[in-house]
């Protein structure tokens, strides 16, 4: 009860707080999902993307 | 017979009939169901089981089930003959699926396979085919840095104009600029092909069955053609394309790009082997990828939308039964007026 107290106070109390909540809440969860499967996206495609072989092309000056 | 009686009697005969089978008594007209067109066999327990529903709808769920499975696993069937006017060789050889590593549901292109897939276009198949949809900014970035494009693009002249005296003139190229095509017109290119247009390959590998397999097998397939079957003078034999008479010769040879992610760079690696079957898999890479640009992408948006797409659908699920547990757990008990002289 303490907790769902807490969070209720902290986040559903005022509306201005909620509607802030939930909006920083999606941008960080966007980010945070996006680097998440781009995270798995380069692990599983390991060497076979352009960043990847891109230094056996380029030197860098 | 089925079709004219009504449900309800049709399934009350059945039970009686089996009712009185089981009980061993002898099969008679049966005294409570009455029917206008009743004969007297049909209280018998086989004759119930012949007149089911049941045994109707099973018998043609197995037939048409068997016709379905049997065509689909032959094509026709059986003993009602068929004359086509077309031999399977028309169609074209089926190709055999091959295990590309951008084949799976994650799996992005092989870049480097991209870059030497464009060396084999540029060498070999840019000679006679048109790559119309692909500007030299589209390699940014998939197999070549902006400079190498750029320097790329420059090799090639192209018309720009008009100036300020109202000519046109001749530039170098920009990353702008699309591919050039090798013919200016489709007229100049039947003309230099004996008839046969070279078709533009930007699209080509969604364009035909079989996709980059085709591909592949095609340029792969090139071989003598079999007794009795003739190919006309400038035209090749090729068992994958229809009709088998294709009028591109074969193309591809060991040795004959020479691939740039070997020696120069790194003295100690060796380059990849330019043979036959490596130049048609990196240049088929090459064309699965120009015709489609936005696979990596495509697929990683996927992967994306089935994760919060599924989130969402069992979200919502969990609601649906969290709002209706009390409708569904409810329970209604009518509690009659007692006694009062009613």
């Amino acid at each position: 009860m303490a907790i769902s107290n807490a969070i209720y106070n902290a986040v559903f109390k005022r509306n201005s707080v909620y509607v802030t909540t939930i909006f920083t809440g999606a941008f960080a969860f966007g980010i945070g999902f996006d680097t998440g499967v781009t995270k798995f996206w380069d692990s599983w495609n390991r060497g076979k993307q352009w960043k990847d072989i891109r230094h056996k092309y380029v030197e860098e000056s | 017979m089925l079709s004219r009686l009504p449900a309800a009697a049709l399934s009350k005969q059945g039970a009686f009939a089996a009712a009185r089978t089981a009980s061993l008594r002898p099969a008679t007209r049966s005294g409570s169901v009455r029917f206008a067109s009743s004969d007297a066999a049909s209280s018998s327990g086989f004759q119930a089981l012949l007149n089911s529903r049941a045994t109707l709808a099973s018998a043609t769920l197995l037939s048409v089930g068997s016709i379905a499975w049997y065509t689909h696993l032959y094509g026709s069937l059986p003993f009602i003959s068929e004359v086509h006017a077309s031999s399977p060789a028309e169609a074209g050889l089926h190709p055999a699926a091959y295990p590309w590593s951008n084949k799976g549901w994650f799996d992005s292109f092989d870049h480097a396979s991209i870059r030497r897939g464009y060396l084999v276009y540029k060498d070999v198949c840019a000679a006679c085919h048109s790559l119309d949809r692909i500007a030299w900014r589209n390699l940014v970035g998939v197999s070549h840095s902006a400079d190498e494009a750029k320097a790329l693009a420059e090799e090639v002249e192209y018309t720009d104009g008009p100036n300020d005296q109202g000519e046109m003139f001749q530039r170098p190229g920009k990353l702008s600029d699309y591919m050039p095509a090798p013919y200016p017109n489709e007229e100049a290119a039947r003309a230099s092909n004996g008839g046969a247009l070279p078709p533009d390959l930007s699209l080509i590998v969604k364009a035909r069955h079989g996709a980059s397999d085709y591909i592949f097998s095609l340029l792969t397939g090139y071989v003598d053609p079999p007794a009795g079957v003739e190919i006309r003078e400038g035209m090749n034999y090729n068992p994958y394309f229809p009709g088998g008479a294709i009028s591109m010769p074969r193309v591809l040879f060991d040795g004959l790009v020479e691939y740039d992610d070997g020696l120069e760079r790194s003295p100690w690696a060796l380059g990849t082997p330019a043979t036959t079957a490596q130049l048609a898999k990196d240049v088929t890479v090459f064309l699965a990828w120009a015709a489609e640009p936005e696979h990596d992408e495509r697929k990683k948006s996927g992967i994306k939308a089935v994760i919060l797409f599924s989130a969402l659908t069992a979200i919502s699920l969990y609601v649906k039964r969290f709002k209706w547990t009390v409708i569904k757990n409810r329970k209604i008990f009518y509690s009659p007026p007692t006694g009062k002289g009613h």
